[in-house]
């Protein structure tokens, strides 16, 4: 799938995927996830916690939003919470929200006890979104995460990845709209070339 | 019990009593099986009470396999697979407990409405305390092994058929021992005991085998 693909990526920092449709940037995200095994190379997390493999580290945030329509979103947001195992590591300390502090934080506070099929496309994202900020975790995979957003929904979710950044978290992003985040690299895929395969590692 | 395994418990429970949930199906086409026999046999009752045990063992089975093929499908449609694949907890137990509250709600309903069925097939007091202690501790095991063929065909979009078709091979035996446990109790000379603890013995088995069997295949359907 891919080639000569290398990057390494230092806390509080974003990596941001880019590529044509179908260059494997999803896949490159499932990858990272544990969900695709990889066919050869390594994927390695320095100072996380030793029994537990790097995807155990991260929050996968993808097109799907895993969320249940007969259950309520509190009913939803409190199981991903009580299942989900949070990680914190020496050089991520984030404090986890109770479910109705991230709900609130995402203007969904009002649907908490409404069935989560009741909510619209882009509140059922928020919903999705706001598993993210009940489990700390330091590794967000995140594949286009404005999907559905509007342009409001959009600011608050930088505001919540350079929150994480801060806190010194690290986000792998596959996007198509610029996302304003603090500290960037940007990592251009494309299609190999048949002579000299090779990657582009710009730094932003 | 750790706390995410009661979360994952109540959750599953909640999902399949709620509207689009397995769990009335079950029962109601449970209902449907039995008293659709004594229509099809004819007013024999020495027969109805005789193949009685029999149908309300192919019921239980039959009724079993109707709701397991959305067992690990509903979560993997909605993404909800991936992600309990990464939520840092072993995936064998994570099937043991989906199993578990799966059984509680589809298959514990078929155990308690067995005595109402038994009326129907002209059971005797003692046949229809049998059937229904067999069927308490034989449908684990139906659960238990269908949840491989769920595992199986999780990604196969229409996966019921085939998961019936590779399912009830496996719960053969345990058929087997379910019925001739209930038979032995209604004809005196044959002892109960013996099918009886083979049939808890399978679903002990069934309850080691199944989440292993069945944490394989789901990793191996996360490509």
């Amino acid at each position: 799938m891919f080639q000569d693909l290398s990057f390494e990526l230092p806390s509080g920092t974003a990596l941001v995927v880019t590529g044509a449709n179908g260059i494997g940037k999803s896949s490159l995200l499932r990858s990272l996830a544990g969900l695709v095994a990889l066919a050869g190379g390594t994927l390695r997390l320095e100072d996380g916690i030793d029994d537990r493999v790097p995807a155990e580290h991260a929050h996968y945030f993808g097109h799907q939003n895993a969320v249940k329509a007969a259950l309520s979103v509190l009913e939803n947001l409190s199981f991903w919470q009580g299942f989900t195992s949070p990680v914190t590591t020496p050089a991520y300390r984030a404090a986890a929200l109770s479910p109705e502090a991230a709900l609130d934080l995402l203007g969904i506070g009002h649907t908490i006890d409404l069935p989560a099929g009741f909510l619209s496309a882009g509140q059922t994202r928020r919903l999705a979104l706001a598993r993210l900020l009940v489990t700390p975790r330091p590794i967000w995979l995140m594949d286009e995460p404005t999907s559905a957003l509007d342009k409001a929904s959009e600011g608050q979710l930088l505001e919540l990845m350079n929150g994480h950044l801060a806190a010194g978290g690290l986000i792998v992003t596959a996007t198509h709209t610029d996302l304003a985040l603090v500290n960037t690299r940007i990592l251009h895929l494309r299609t190999a070339d048949p002579v000299s395969p090779h990657e582009e590692d710009l730094p932003a | 019990m750790s706390s995410w395994a009661a979360v994952l418990f109540r959750r599953d429970l909640r999902l399949s009593v709620r509207v689009g949930g397995s769990a009335l199906v079950g029962v109601l086409f449970f209902l449907a099986v039995v008293t659709v026999i004594p229509f099809g046999v004819g007013p024999d009752l020495n027969l109805l009470s005789r193949i009685g045990p029999a149908i309300l063992w192919i019921g239980a089975l039959l009724a079993t396999l109707l709701g397991l093929d959305r067992l690990f499908q509903a979560d993997r449609e909605d993404g909800t697979l991936d992600l309990m694949l990464m939520a840092g907890r072993p995936l064998e137990l994570l099937v043991l407990i989906k199993c578990l509250a799966h059984w509680v709600a589809t298959g514990l309903p078929l155990v308690i409405a067995a005595p109402l069925l038994g009326i129907f097939l002209n059971l005797d007091p003692v046949a229809t305390g049998a059937v229904t202690l067999t069927l308490l501790v034989g449908t684990p095991a139906l659960t238990l092994i269908g949840a491989i063929g769920a595992a199986l065909t999780v990604s196969l979009r229409r996966g019921g058929l085939l998961l019936a078709v590779l399912v009830i091979p496996l719960a053969i035996p345990v058929l087997i021992f379910g019925v001739s446990a209930a038979d032995a109790a209604i004809h005196d000379p044959v002892p109960f005991l013996t099918p009886f603890l083979i049939l808890c013995a399978l679903s002990l088995i069934a309850a080691v085998i199944g989440p292993l069997a069945a944490a394989a295949a789901l990793r191996f359907a996360g490509d």
